[in-house]
């Protein structure tokens, strides 16, 4: 089975967010990107799958920035191949309708049975990249996926619903699914792996010109939420706070 | 949802239709009262949701007769056909939106983003347009015509049986069965007290700290969707969308960062007192308390001093 598992650049959240000039978008300046957390559960569900049925990984991402080590780290992990694709605007982000176009464009020279893919990211506003991927492909797609089996040639993917009941569909391939959760947590490599895959391996380079993002809404402005009510704040060191969270329990009943 | 569709429709000067699909479950309809009508579509295919039949479905009948804009739930089933059926039309999307207002004849969205760190805000393009709505931004009470569902709704409601506008034959998505999930476990629904964990207790070992805490205080322990995907705790402790709502009567987030999806599950709780190290976190305007530390730190100190005032 060759999988493909296309890998999306999001802000790292434990970031200040700031507002660029224009108030329509974020201030990219200073900001810190990360792969997005669901994407590294795609790629260690791909991982897994291998594991068991044989195949090949291959990840694809958007050069954002600095995304060479994150593919590096791939292979380290077990991906074979790690392809990334460089266009116009893509360091200042596009948008995932333009997103998943370039993929499209990408792919079509990749053989894959499946495309794994975070279910979502922090920072979509058009959608998410795995079911307009698998739109655009003409693919079926099955999002918030928390485990797959494989059996004769189709998948049986456990699409978790609120509340912890889970759904088991069956996806013919190819398809698309979008993974909430891996079987098992992300792996860890070493270090020394990540150094050595940069030695020895190859990331493939392509070039895909400009981004079209239509299909997504204009925006007039981008701001940071301003809340009516916060919370009364406890200050002090642990200890204070502590006994300022006793104080407050014991006044709310809640210590009998 | 229906109660930004109803917003919507009379901004607008427009009417609101409700789209209900299913099999047999023509009595669904009633508790859809604020909708000006509602449209059934009934097929067996359509039983139980699988994104295949219900995408099709939905963008056959938005092709049919486009309205300005179709407002789709931001859900685990919404979200599987939401980005299909704007490709498939060429239609555009706006997800994770919030609220919606008509402002000089112009409906304009607000979108949350970031974890709830970020609003994005805009027009909603026509001539039509998607839209996937997030709780939070109505009262479900606004979605409902008082007393609904009763016969007198029903008759008010006009609903209009349709077979669905498209063959759902060649499905390539099939439910093969439904798995309940495993019991025994701690029921966090039935908790009074909540020690609930996010990403903020940074390793697994930690966990001990929380449940030394949750013993001291009588409670049970919960967690944030990082917890959970980490394996470090079952689904059956998650709090949030994907979760459990839950209504304790006091609920400690420990390094939650209160993200929309986690926030869903946490409205009834009677009082929410936080504890996070980035005092941007958008759990503290939600919460009653709050306090900018460590958690690591705090949750050992916490537990001694509650142990000694249930001691004196």
């Amino acid at each position: 089975m060759d999988i493909v598992v296309p890998i999306k650049f999001v802000p790292d959240l434990v970031e200040e967010m700031e507002i660029g000039e224009s108030g329509k978008a974020l201030d990219r300046t200073f900001m810190r990107l990360i792969p997005s957390e669901q994407d590294d559960h795609a790629l260690e569900q791909a991982l897994l799958l291998k594991e068991r049925h044989g195949g090949t990984v291959t990840v694809v991402t958007l050069d954002a920035g600095d995304v060479d080590e994150t593919l590096f780290t791939a292979v380290a992990n077990g991906a074979d191949r790690a392809v990334k694709v460089r266009g116009e605007g893509f360091d200042k982000g596009i948008n995932n309708h333009a997103a998943s176009a370039v993929l499209q464009e990408a792919l079509k020279d990749i053989p894959f049975d499946l495309i794994l893919t975070g279910t979502q990211a922090v920072d979509d506003l058009d959608g998410s990249v795995g079911p307009l991927l698998a739109a655009r492909l003409g693919l079926p797609y099955v999002g918030y996926i928390t485990g797959i089996a494989l059996e004769d040639g189709k998948v049986v993917a456990r699409k978790e619903y609120p509340g912890g009941m889970v759904a088991e569909m069956e996806v013919a391939l190819p398809a698309v699914l979008g993974i909430q959760a891996a079987e098992k947590p992300p792996r860890y490599v070493v270090t020394s792996l990540v150094l050595e895959a940069m030695k020895t391996a190859t990331i493939e380079e392509r070039e895909a010109g400009g981004a079209d993002c239509s299909g997504a809404a204009g925006v007039t402005r981008v701001y940071l939420p301003q809340a009516a009510e916060r919370a009364r704040m406890l200050e002090g060191d642990a200890n204070q706070v502590a006994d300022a969270l006793v104080a407050l329990l014991k006044e709310h009943r809640l210590l009998s | 949802m229906l109660a930004a569709g109803r917003e919507l429709a009379d901004g607008l000067g427009g009417r609101l239709t409700a789209l209900l699909l299913g099999h047999n479950t023509q009595e669904l309809a009633a508790t859809l009262g604020a909708a000006d009508s509602v449209t059934y579509v009934d097929h067996a295919a359509l039983a139980d949701f699988t994104p295949d039949a219900y995408q099709r479905t939905i963008a056959g009948m938005i092709k049919e007769d486009p309205p300005r804009a179709v407002l789709i739930g931001h859900t685990s089933m919404g979200m599987d056909v939401a980005c299909s059926v704007g490709i498939q039309l060429g239609v555009p999307l706006i997800t994770s939106c919030r609220t919606i207002r008509v402002e000089d004849g112009t409906p304009r969205y607000v979108s949350v983003t970031c974890g709830g760190k970020v609003m994005v805000e805009g027009e909603i393009p026509g001539p039509t347009c998607l839209v996937t709505m997030v709780p939070g931004g109505y009262k479900p009470e606004a979605g409902r015509r008082e007393g609904a569902p009763d016969p007198s709704t029903w008759l008010r409601t006009k609903i209009y049986e349709l077979a669905p506008p498209t063959e759902l034959n060649d499905l390539r998505v099939s439910l093969q069965r439904y798995v309940e999930p495993e019991a025994g476990d701690v029921d966090i629904t039935r908790e009074s007290i909540l020690v609930s964990v996010g990403r903020g207790i940074q390793q697994q070992d930690n966990l001990k700290l929380a449940e030394a805490l949750a013993a001291a205080l009588g409670g049970a322990v919960s967690a944030s969707r990082p917890i959970v995907d980490k394996g470090w705790l079952p689904t059956s402790r998650l709090v949030g969308k994907s979760g459990k709502a839950v209504k304790p009567r006091l609920y400690l987030a420990l390094g939650i960062s209160g993200a929309p999806e986690h926030m869903e599950g946490v409205p009834d709780c009677e009082t929410l007192i936080a504890i996070n190290t980035d005092e941007r976190a958008p759990i503290f305007d939600a919460a009653r308390y709050g306090a900018v530390a460590d958690v690591l730190k705090l949750m050992p100190v916490l537990t001694e001093k509650i142990k000694q005032a249930k001691g004196g």
